[in-house]
């Protein structure tokens, strides 16, 4: 069974809200120094539920990620899991895109891959968390989509996928191949072995541009961009907050509880 | 540019329209009513009753109703297919759906399928008087900000709209509109996905959602056993308990538990965070709680920069105490 995943490199979505600071004019996030970028939570859960699919199946599995060269360490990252090959694809043009912009891309890279049974994508990236780039290239590849998956088998050359609801989930199968996003319920991710590491370091990760994968240069136009940021604010919430204290923990814990009663 | 009106894509759930329709149907009025043009909507179901009358009374002019038995229940296939070839007909300028289950999964379908400019998981929705676009306001990074979007050509312009975000639209059973059944029949060669089953998960006591009290844990808690006591503290006061993603990555609690961006999101009266940092990403599930109670042994955790009441210390040595004295007090 042959797996793509679409992994993005994100800024690590878990500094402290007070380190969070944006360009309003420039429509874009000041990445805090010395925080390395990390990769999209369920990208990275993704790249789980391929390694357990090859577990069991064996195939391979391919990673892309679309972003700077940088992007590499995702890449490497997602190897060092149990990825056997990846690409980076880096090019001027490519930055900046909208989510069909994104896909596009990915679709042309994934095309250019070919021969794929899953493509694997997470629910949605960590940064814009646009939520919408898997489904826009499954329909650009014309193939079936289940998205929020919670757990996904191959059983008799179809897949079945437990994708998560609110109350509880459902059981969808597909034909392969088929694009799946993935939620965080599938699991945590595995820490990578010591020996994955070295080969994960080793690995070339090769950069394709848009003339490599055949991408279209009115295709990445930003004059034709399906959306466009027309601005980006910190919101203000900031509530005083009373801290009840007390003797001793104990009688906090009675002071908290008298005060809230009123309340209730 | 052809593309006219607003659409709202609605939901039926156990009979009735489901809130959150009610909910876009009042921003989608307001919407049609800036741009003076017509508010419509679709509904998809296997039985659709008088439901179109319904949501004419909440202030759609005509209703788009698509019958068969294949819409039974939420089905990825059947729906974008239905959704798709109304909007080809109707050729909506603005289509409105519920950040929802189904919405979740149609949204981004549908805008791959018609190429139009899609925003997730909105918090407001106007039309900038100038330019008559429609501006989707949306958490990113995780909420840690809010970006405007515009989709200046491509069309339609597609939101979600976060639940109970904006009242429900205002019932008036003298209005008129028009019911119109979609014509056709669902191509079923192209359904390619198969439902085989749904299951639903019980959860103990009150739903999370319905809850006037929720009392969440983080990886403070420390441990499945530990939980026990933010269910004890939950059973006082009436409540039920929420949890936080890594509390429920570590299977401390139940994944349908979870409260957060990516989980419920819910506004209860009291919303007690226990031994939870206050990430971003959780607290976008429970800002709406009327009071927000952080018990954390770190006093710079940013818990209590949302939270109304705190105490910054152990949470072994509070809760026993605090459901204790809630016990004592609910019940004089
Ligand atoms: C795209 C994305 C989506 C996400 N969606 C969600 C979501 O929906 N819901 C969600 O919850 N998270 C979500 N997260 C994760 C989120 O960013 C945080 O990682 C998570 O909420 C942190 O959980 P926590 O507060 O339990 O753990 P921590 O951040 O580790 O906090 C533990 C806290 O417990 C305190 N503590 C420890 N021991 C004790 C003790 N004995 N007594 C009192 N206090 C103690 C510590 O001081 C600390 O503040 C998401 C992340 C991303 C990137
Ligand atoms: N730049 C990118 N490179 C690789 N994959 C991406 C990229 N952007 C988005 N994706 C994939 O699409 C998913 C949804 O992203 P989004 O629609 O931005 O929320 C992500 O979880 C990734 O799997």
């Amino acid at each position: 069974m042959n797996i793509i995943v679409c992994v993005k490199q994100v800024l690590d979505p878990e500094i402290p809200p007070a380190k969070f600071k944006i360009d309003p004019e420039a429509k874009q996030v000041i990445p805090p120094p010395g925080v390395p970028p990390v990769i999209s939570l369920f990208d990275e859960r993704a790249v789980e539920a391929a390694c357990r699919l090859k577990d069991k199946q064996g195939g391979t599995i391919t990673v892309i990620s679309l972003g700077p060269e940088k992007a590499s360490e995702v890449v490497k990252h997602a190897i060092a899991m149990g990825a056997d090959e990846g690409y980076v694809l880096q090019d001027e043009a490519f930055e900046n895109l909208d989510s069909f912009g994104i896909a596009y891309v990915l679709g042309k890279a994934i095309q250019k891959i070919g021969g794929y049974d899953l493509v694997l994508c997470g629910r949605q990236s960590a940064d814009w968390g646009n939520s919408q780039v898997g489904s826009i290239l499954a329909e650009i590849l014309g193939i079936p989509v289940i998205t929020l998956a919670g757990d996904i088998e191959a059983v008799d050359k179809k897949l079945r996928v437990k994708r998560i609801v609110r109350d509880g989930y459902e059981v969808l199968e597909a034909p392969m191949p088929s694009l799946v996003t993935v939620s965080n319920e599938i699991g945590l991710p595995r820490l990578p072995a010591g020996v994955r590491i070295m080969i994960a370091a080793r690995k070339q990760v090769p950069v394709w541009k848009a003339q490599d994968i055949g991408a279209e240069s009115s295709q990445l136009d930003k004059a034709n961009a399906h959306t466009e940021v027309t601005s980006l604010s910190v919101p203000t919430r900031k509530t005083e907050c009373e801290i009840v204290t007390g003797d001793t923990p104990g009688q906090a814990a009675e002071n908290l509880a008298a005060k809230l009663a009123e309340l209730l | 540019m052809d593309n006219k009106g607003v659409l709202v894509c609605g939901e039926i759930a156990e009979g009735k329209l489901a809130p959150i329709t009610i909910e876009l149907l009042g921003v989608g009025r307001k919407l049609a009513d800036e741009l003076g043009e017509e508010l419509s909507a679709l509904l998809m179901g296997s039985k659709t009753g008088g439901l179109g009358q319904e949501a004419i009374a909440y202030g759609a002019d005509k209703v788009y109703v698509a019958e068969d038995s294949l819409l039974d229940n939420y089905n990825s296939d059947a729906y974008t297919q239905v959704a798709a070839n109304l909007c080809l007909k109707v050729l909506p300028s603005i289509m409105l759906l519920g950040h929802t289950d189904v919405g979740c999964d149609l949204a981004p379908r549908l805008n791959g399928r018609l190429g139009g400019g899609l925003a997730m998981d909105c918090l407001a929705l106007s039309v900038d008087p100038a330019t008559k676009l429609l501006v989707s306001t949306r958490p990113v990074f995780g909420g840690n900000a809010h970006a405007g979007m515009i989709s200046k050509s491509a069309r339609p312009q597609m939101a979600t709209l976060r639940l109970k975000i904006v009242p429900p639209a205002e019932r008036n059973d003298s209005r008129q509109g028009e019911v119109i059944p979609v014509e056709g029949k669902i191509d079923p060669s192209a359904l390619k996905v198969k439902v085989v089953d749904r299951i639903k998960e019980e959860v103990e006591g009150v739903k999370l959602e319905d809850a006037e009290v929720v009392v969440s844990g983080g990886r403070g808690i420390g441990s499945a056993q530990n939980f026990e006591m933010l269910w004890e503290l939950a059973r006082v006061l009436g409540g039920t308990v929420g949890a936080t993603r890594p509390a429920c990555d570590d299977g401390w609690a139940p994944m349908t538990l979870q409260v957060g961006q990516t989980g419920k999101v819910v506004s209860p009266k009291l919303y007690i965070a226990v031994a939870l940092s206050g990430a971003i990403q959780h607290i976008a599930g429970c800002l709406g709680s009327k009071y927000i109670v952080a018990i954390n042994k770190d006093n710079e955790a940013n818990i209590f920069s949302v939270a109304h009441f705190g105490i910054v210390a152990d949470h072994k040595e509070i809760l026993p105490a605090l459901t204790a004295k809630f016990k004592e007090l609910l019940s004089a």
